[in-house]
Formats: C-alpha cells, sequence, structure tokens
C-alpha cells in the first residue's frame, strides 16, 4: 500500500473563472473516502509542489450516502463522494465538479434547477392542511415498497450528470425529477392530480425529451430503477394524451 | 403587485423536520416565512434519523397506552423531563403519524396494509412507526414537499446557503430580526420579522466526530446564549451505544438492529459473551441508549474484552433471515457493507458508542418561547421532552411535535405580542455593519494555528473527558484547557481570503461559537453532583477514582433533593464563561422512582 494518495483536483475561483488543476497527497489510512481526504486537505492545504493555497470547497453534510451533497465527477464518474474509498478506486484520483449543473467554486456547484423542476411535476400530496382529519387510506404493502424505493431519491444530479439528454441542448428536467411524479402518483391521495402532473410532463423539458440513453440508471446511488419508471410514466403520459383528447 | 404589507413574518432558521413543520404551520395560519438554512432543507440532518419514531399505534395486540409511552418518556429521561410537557407531546403522536401517511410517507406496512410497528429500547410494547430504516429522511422529503408546495404559493421566501450569524433585538430587549450571511457571495445582510424561531439542530460536532452531519455544530444556539438566551441541561449529550467507528465521522447503526433481534456480544473466555442479556435480563439488548454505552465502554474500556483489543463490539445480525433483514434494516445493512466492506447479514457488525444528541439546549417554556421575547426554539435546539436521556425513536416524534407547537405560537406572537419599538434602519444597519466587521476582521487573522485543526483537538478533549464517564478532576482540566482552546482561537490564520464561498472564514466563526457552546457542556456537567441519564459521575476519593471491592467504578447516585432540578446557563459577557444556576420544572404526574433495567 502506498503511504500517500495523490488526488488531481479541478479548481475554479469563482462563477465565471477558468479552471485549473492542482495536485495534493494526502496520507493513507485503511477506510479513507473522498470527503475525508478533502477534510485533510482542509487541515494543511498544500500542493504537492510545496505551495500554499486555499482549501478546496466542496459541499457535504450527512457523510453517510443520505443527504445527496457531496456528489461531484470523480474518476470521470458522478457519484458521492462520502462513499467513495480510496481503496476501490484508481489512482490517482481525478476530481471535478459535476459541469451539468453552474460551478460556484471549486467542486461546489449550484443545483436549484432540480427543485424548480419538482415544483413544475406538482412533486407533494394536496394536502387539507396538517391537521387531524381521519384515518389516512389503508395502502397496498407492495406498491408502498416501490413507493419506499423511488422515494430514496436524494436530488444529488449523478443522473442529471450522467444524462446526454440534459444540458443546454435540451430542455429535459432530468431522470430525478420526473421520476418523482410517478411517486407521488401511486399514492392514495396523490394519485387525485396524476393527471396534473402528467400533462406537466407532456410539456417543453418533459419526458419526451428522454432519449433512452439507460445512464441515469447506472449512475444511482440509490439504484432507484429510474429506466423501468420512467417507461411506466411514458405510458401514463400516453394515456393522458389520449384522454385529453377523447375527453374521458 | 404590491405586497401584502399586514401578513406576519416569521423567520425561521434550520430547515430539518422541526423548521419545516414549524413553517407549514405558520403557513396555514396565513403568515409568511423566510426560511433558513446551511443547505438545501431536503438535505438536512433530520435525514440520518434511521430507526422510527414512537407513536402509541397499538394496532399489535399488545394493549399499548399513551400512559405507558408518557411513563417510558419520563422514567428513560430520568425524571428530568418537564411531565406536561411530554404528556402533551405523545398524546399529539398518533395524530402526528396519520398525517406524515397521509402526506406520503412511505412507512412500512403489514400484510393488511397498515402500519408496522417495531420495538425500541427502553419500550416493552412495539410502539415504533418506521419507513426500512430510513425513516428521517421519509419525514423530511414529505415536509419539504409540503413546504415546496406553500412556496409555489408565495407564503415561504426560502434562503438556502445562507447562515444565521445573529438575532436582532430593539431597544426593549425584544427580538425582532436577524443578520445571515449567503455562503456562496458573502452577503451579510439584516433581515426583520415579527418572530425568529431557531430550529438548528445539535451541537455534535463539538465533539468532532459524532454521528452528526457537519452541519450540526450548535454555532447558532451558541450565537444567541452570547446574546442573553439561557441554555438548559447542556450536560446531557446522549452517547449512542452502535456506531461505525471512523476518522471522518462515527456512521450510525440504528437502535433498530437491536430492536429487530439483533444481539450486543464479546468474545469471554474463548466464547460469545452476550454481556446486555446477562446484566440486565429484563430488557437485554433493549435497554436504553445510556445504559448500553456504559455497559460496552466498560467490556472494552475496564475489561479489556473488545474485539482484538480494541474498542469494538459485535453488534449481531447474522442469525436473522435476511429476506426479513432486507425489508427491515436494508438502508443501514447496504450502508454498512459500504463503508466497512463487510456483509452485516453474514458476519457480525462491529461498533463502538459515540456522541449522538443533545437532550439539553436552548430554554424554552412549553411553549417554546425561550426567555427572549419573540425568540423561539424548537427541535434538538431546545432542552424540551427528553430529561436526563432520550428514548430511541422519540427524536422524530419531537422534532415534529415542537414544530406544531412552535409555528403556531409564533404567529400568536407576531400577531398580539408585545414586541415595543420598531427597528429603525439606523438600528438595522448598525447591526448588520457589526457582523460585517467580525467578518471582515477574521479574513484579515494571520497565527499560527489551523481552524480545523484546533477543532479536532476540542473534540479530542471533549471526548476525553465529557463522555461516557466523567468525573471532576477531569471536567476541571477539560474547563483550564477549553480557556487556551479559546485563546488559541486569537492565533488563527486564514489562508482563504476569497470572495467566494468562503468557507474556512465562516468556519472559523464557527469554531468560536462551539468552544464557547463545550465550556457550556462542560460547566454545566461539572456543578451536576450526581448521575442522572446520560450524565454518570465518578466518585473521587481522595482525588482519586473509587472503586469497589470487585474493581468497578462506583459512581454517584441520583440526588432528586439537590438536582431535579433543571440545569441554567446563562453567558457572563465580561468573563465568555458560563454561569450556572437551577429551576425547579413539573414533575407532578409521575412520581419519580429509581431507574432501573435490570
Amino acid at each position: 500500500m502506498p503511504d500517500k494518495v495523490r488526488f488531481i483536483i479541478e479548481r475554479q475561483d469563482g462563477p465565471n473563472e477558468k479552471p485549473y488543476n492542482q495536485e495534493f497527497d494526502v496520507e493513507y489510512r485503511p477506510g479513507l473516502n473522498v470527503v475525508a481526504a478533502l477534510m485533510e486537505i482542509q487541515k494543511n492545504p498544500v500542493t504537492v509542489d510545496g505551495k500554499k493555497v486555499a482549501p478546496v470547497t466542496w459541499e457535504c453534510n450527512c457523510l453517510e450516502k443520505v443527504c445527496g451533497a457531496c456528489m461531484m465527477v470523480i474518476n470521470g464518474k458522478a457519484r458521492q463522494a462520502c462513499c467513495a474509498l480510496v481503496d476501490e478506486i484508481k489512482q490517482p484520483i481525478h476530481l471535478q465538479p459535476a459541469r451539468t449543473f453552474p460551478v460556484i467554486r471549486d467542486l461546489l456547484i449550484d443545483r436549484s434547477v432540480m427543485f424548480e423542476s419538482l415544483k413544475k411535476i406538482q412533486g407533494w400530496v394536496e394536502l387539507d392542511g396538517s391537521w387531524d382529519v381521519k384515518d389516512a387510506p389503508i395502502q397496498n404493502p407492495y406498491t408502498a415498497q416501490v413507493a419506499y424505493e423511488i422515494s430514496h431519491c436524494m436530488t444529488c444530479g449523478c443522473c442529471l450528470e450522467a444524462c446526454p439528454n440534459v444540458g443546454p441542448q435540451s430542455d429535459f428536467i432530468g431522470p430525478a425529477p420526473t421520476v418523482q411524479a410517478y411517486l407521488f402518483n401511486l399514492h392514495p391521495l396523490g394519485k387525485f392530480d396524476a393527471p396534473k402532473r402528467l400533462n406537466a410532463l407532456m410539456e417543453k423539458g418533459g419526458i419526451t425529451s428522454c432519449g433512452n440513453s439507460q445512464n441515469c440508471v447506472e449512475v444511482c446511488p440509490k439504484s432507484i430503477k429510474l429506466t423501468t419508471y420512467l417507461a411506466q410514466l411514458n405510458r401514463d403520459v400516453n394515456k393522458q394524451a389520449l384522454r385529453n383528447i377523447f375527453n374521458f | 403587485m404590491a405586497k401584502d404589507m399586514s401578513k406576519k413574518k416569521i423567520a425561521i432558521v434550520g430547515g430539518g423536520i422541526s423548521g419545516l413543520l414549524a413553517t407549514i404551520k405558520v403557513c396555514e395560519l396565513g403568515g409568511e416565512v423566510d426560511l433558513f438554512s446551511y443547505c438545501p432543507v431536503k438535505r438536512s440532518h433530520s435525514l440520518c434519523a434511521q430507526g422510527g419514531i414512537n407513536a402509541c399505534m397499538d394496532t399489535k395486540g399488545e394493549h399499548d397506552s399513551i400512559y405507558e409511552h408518557f411513563d417510558d418518556t419520563v422514567y428513560g429521561g430520568d425524571f428530568l423531563a418537564d411531565q406536561i410537557a411530554v404528556k402533551g407531546m405523545v398524546e399529539a403522536a398518533p395524530k402526528l403519524i396519520k398525517m406524515f401517511d397521509r402526506m406520503g410517507v412511505p412507512f412500512t406496512r403489514t400484510s393488511e396494509g397498515v402500519l408496522d410497528l417495531r420495538n425500541f429500547g427502553g419500550q416493552k410494547h412495539k410502539r415504533t412507526c418506521f419507513a426500512g430504516s430510513t425513516t428521517g429522511q421519509q419525514i423530511l422529503y414529505a415536509l419539504d414537499e409540503q413546504v415546496r408546495r406553500w412556496e409555489v404559493k408565495g407564503s415561504v421566501n426560502k434562503y438556502e446557503f445562507w447562515e444565521f450569524i445573529k438575532i436582532i433585538k430593539n431597544k426593549e430587549g425584544i427580538c425582532r430580526g436577524l443578520i445571515a450571511q449567503n455562503m456562496n457571495t458573502m452577503e451579510i445582510r439584516a433581515f426583520t420579522a415579527d418572530t425568529v424561531i431557531l430550529a438548528t439542530g445539535g451541537p455534535g460536532q463539538v465533539f468532532g466526530r459524532c454521528t452528526a452531519s457537519t452541519i450540526c455544530n450548535g454555532s447558532a444556539v451558541s450565537a444567541v446564549y452570547q446574546q442573553g438566551a439561557e441554555i438548559a441541561n447542556p450536560e446531557f449529550i446522549q452517547i449512542h451505544p452502535t456506531a461505525i467507528p471512523g476518522s471522518d465521522k462515527n456512521r450510525l447503526m440504528s437502535e433498530a438492529c437491536r430492536g429487530e433481534g439483533g444481539r450486543v456480544w464479546v468474545y469471554k473466555d474463548g466464547k460469545p459473551w452476550y454481556f446486555l442479556e446477562e446484566m440486565y435480563p429484563a430488557y437485554g439488548n433493549l435497554v436504553p441508549r445510556d445504559v448500553a454505552s456504559r455497559a460496552i465502554f466498560k467490556v472494552c474500556v475496564h475489561m479489556g474484552l473488545g474485539i482484538n483489543g480494541e474498542n469494538r463490539v459485535y453488534l449481531d445480525l447474522s442469525h436473522i433471515d435476511s429476506g426479513y433483514l432486507e425489508r427491515k434494516l436494508g438502508g443501514i445493512l447496504e450502508m454498512y457493507s459500504e463503508f466497512v466492506g463487510q456483509d452485516p447479514r453474514k458476519v457480525p457488525m462491529e461498533i463502538f458508542p459515540s456522541v449522538h444528541y443533545s437532550m439539553g439546549g436552548i430554554w424554552v417554556d412549553r411553549l417554546h418561547n425561550t426567555n427572549i421575547p419573540g425568540l423561539m426554539a424548537s427541535g434538538e435546539c431546545d432542552y424540551q421532552y427528553h430529561g436526563a436521556n432520550r428514548l430511541g425513536a422519540n427524536s422524530l416524534l419531537s422534532a415534529a411535535y415542537s414544530g406544531t407547537i412552535s409555528g403556531p405560537e409564533a404567529m400568536k406572537w407576531a400577531k398580539t405580542g408585545n414586541k415595543g419599538s420598531d427597528l429603525t434602519a439606523e438600528e438595522i444597519e448598525a447591526a448588520r455593519r457589526e457582523v460585517q466587521n467580525e467578518y471582515d476582521k477574521i479574513l484579515t487573522m494571520n497565527g499560527s494555528e489551523n481552524a480545523h485543526k484546533l477543532h479536532h483537538e476540542m473534540g479530542d478533549l471533549m471526548y476525553k473527558y465529557v463522555a461516557i464517564e466523567r468525573d471532576n478532576n477531569g471536567l476541571d482540566t477539560c474547563l483550564v484547557e477549553l480557556k487556551k482552546i479559546l485563546k488559541r482561537w486569537d492565533d488563527i490564520g486564514i489562508t482563504d481570503h476569497s470572495p467566494v464561498a468562503n468557507q474556512e472564514a465562516m468556519f472559523v466563526r464557527q469554531l468560536r461559537n462551539m468552544i464557547l457552546y463545550a465550556m457550556a457542556i462542560t460547566k454545566g456537567a461539572r456543578m451536576r453532583d450526581e448521575s442522572r441519564g446520560a450524565h454518570a459521575k465518578i466518585v473521587l476519593e481522595n482525588g482519586k477514582r473509587k472503586t469497589d471491592e470487585n474493581g468497578d467504578l462506583v459512581f454517584m447516585g441520583r440526588d432528586d433533593e439537590k438536582f431535579m432540578r433543571v440545569t441554567i446557563v446563562n453567558y457572563d459577557q465580561k468573563t465568555e464563561e458560563p454561569i450556572i444556576s437551577y429551576r425547579d420544572f413539573d414533575h407532578s404526574l409521575i412520581k419519580p422512582r429509581l431507574r432501573s433495567y435490570k
């Protein structure tokens, strides 16, 4: 085992600045992950050339792969940095920001577009209110299990970064927000508004922009069967389109 | 369109479960919310809660009752929780679960389609509703969705990636707004509000490595403490018995592992020793967290029986059917495999206790008002509901319940409270300018200390002296050392001078707040000469730790006469030190009795 791990980090000083690379060595220890390595760089921000620099900027919260914050491109692949164990990836380790999203600084990106998309698909149940009304409806446990799977989506953006149809050339809102529509359409109260969500997905940037490249399902850190639900949604949207025409 | 000026404006800091539920309540009552968060609220630390949320649903034929939930919570908290407040919470619990169910929280269900329940520590009935092993994530998401709905309707303005710095008070000392900083552009701005609610979570980062997220630093609580808000019971820090030790963080292994039949053991004389089952036959592996943590600590540190002599014990699920495990605990088993590289369905996990939760926090009354008018606190950052020790799966409950109280109360204050004079433009700018000057000064710090290294040192200190086993010698030493760290803070050198997303400068500011919070925790522990819940203090004899005839440490007993009172900490503006006093609270419903799980 080498006692040092080399990181090649693509840095950028601000939103409109030019990117450049810097290299850092971090002392190896068993179980070391990319976030832990970035924390070590914070304690001693010196490049391999001995140059004292500003510490690398990135976003992280939970370090348990549930919050979705630390998504970045590691050795060319979009993934969460906290569970990227140094032992399991090729060295030197290349870190880049996910450039599908605007870069704020270094590895820090602005993913607000995904939260805006969740508004478009009306990703919520239209509750009367948070007060007590009645018993909640019984739910089919098998359907609930599917909902549970989709509800793990952390809005991390891996699938948008990997999708060839998300970017300046297209309006596609991306796999993650699209599939959330399917989640709410499964819920016994949420399904009342299914036509609204399906109609929203017929608009610009909706499901017709999906090119079925299948990249999303490969990179989803939560193993959500994105392509399966995209296909199901596509059928539901088509049915809804017919309903709209024939008014039934 | 002109803004409706008659609308009441509530500023809510923190977008975890408590902050989001308070937001929804305010919106339903016609108010407008400015919601501040370190991160997109969907990434708040509430999502790390795994095992479940307690509510007496009584759907397992066990004749569970709300009274038993009440009693278990008060008893589990070693009789230091306000009983009227706890009663309100446990009574509301089943209604909250139904609300979450309607919102779309994908709770795990039985074959009949009703909510499944599981066992949890310190409770003899199945009372814990859960969504696999990611209950907090699922509840947070449902609330995030509802708040997004209100955002679309124009009632919520989100300020994500804004850091709360301090409150603004008017001449009469009433809270009328706050100062926050944009974490990307570094802009510092003042916001006025009719009421401010802090829902900023726990101070785990004061201990460095813990189960909390990196954003749980207690900085906001410390900031208002320095502005006159009282902190209550800070010495009660929960150590979770089962976490995966790590150098960057200790990752939680849910109590649900034990709830679903997991057994804790080590080798003794070449054979597995199920020490919790032997020490506590009545509850076995389901003893509350403080009890389990102390037992594990004893077995490893004092008996030297940890795995390979290290501070680790086994948490074993390998005897349970893997299909069942997948359904009930899937998420966290995957996490263990991912971070440790071993499959917990096949081999026992290796775990050790870790700092996890703060029972203490900002002092609030039963309606979540702090001692500063116009300032409220809600969720883990307040001290209510858990006394000296929190039962597993009561934290999601208290987070949610407190939000349903603080939201409406904030609106009531906004409408009818005696808010005193409005802030003038000059006062607002003066408050903003002060924070700006402090920040500009940090950017010029050119000493020799690295803030992150100093933080690490403080964490080690807190673990050494203020964790599972405490004694007055150690606590005295810790206070001296913390003062040195506070002094060394002045000698920090900044390497980052960027005007964009300067995380280092923000961390330096947070670190100072963390050090002052650490002093409050330590002083609270020093002054409380008893053992109660998570606070276990060893008797000193001739300046040394006392042991009994078996060589076991002798702990102080619970002293109801002196210490069945809430610790109140005030900040001394001159010395920067904590001042400790005690306050009575309501324990009129359940008569205190000795707490034992044997």
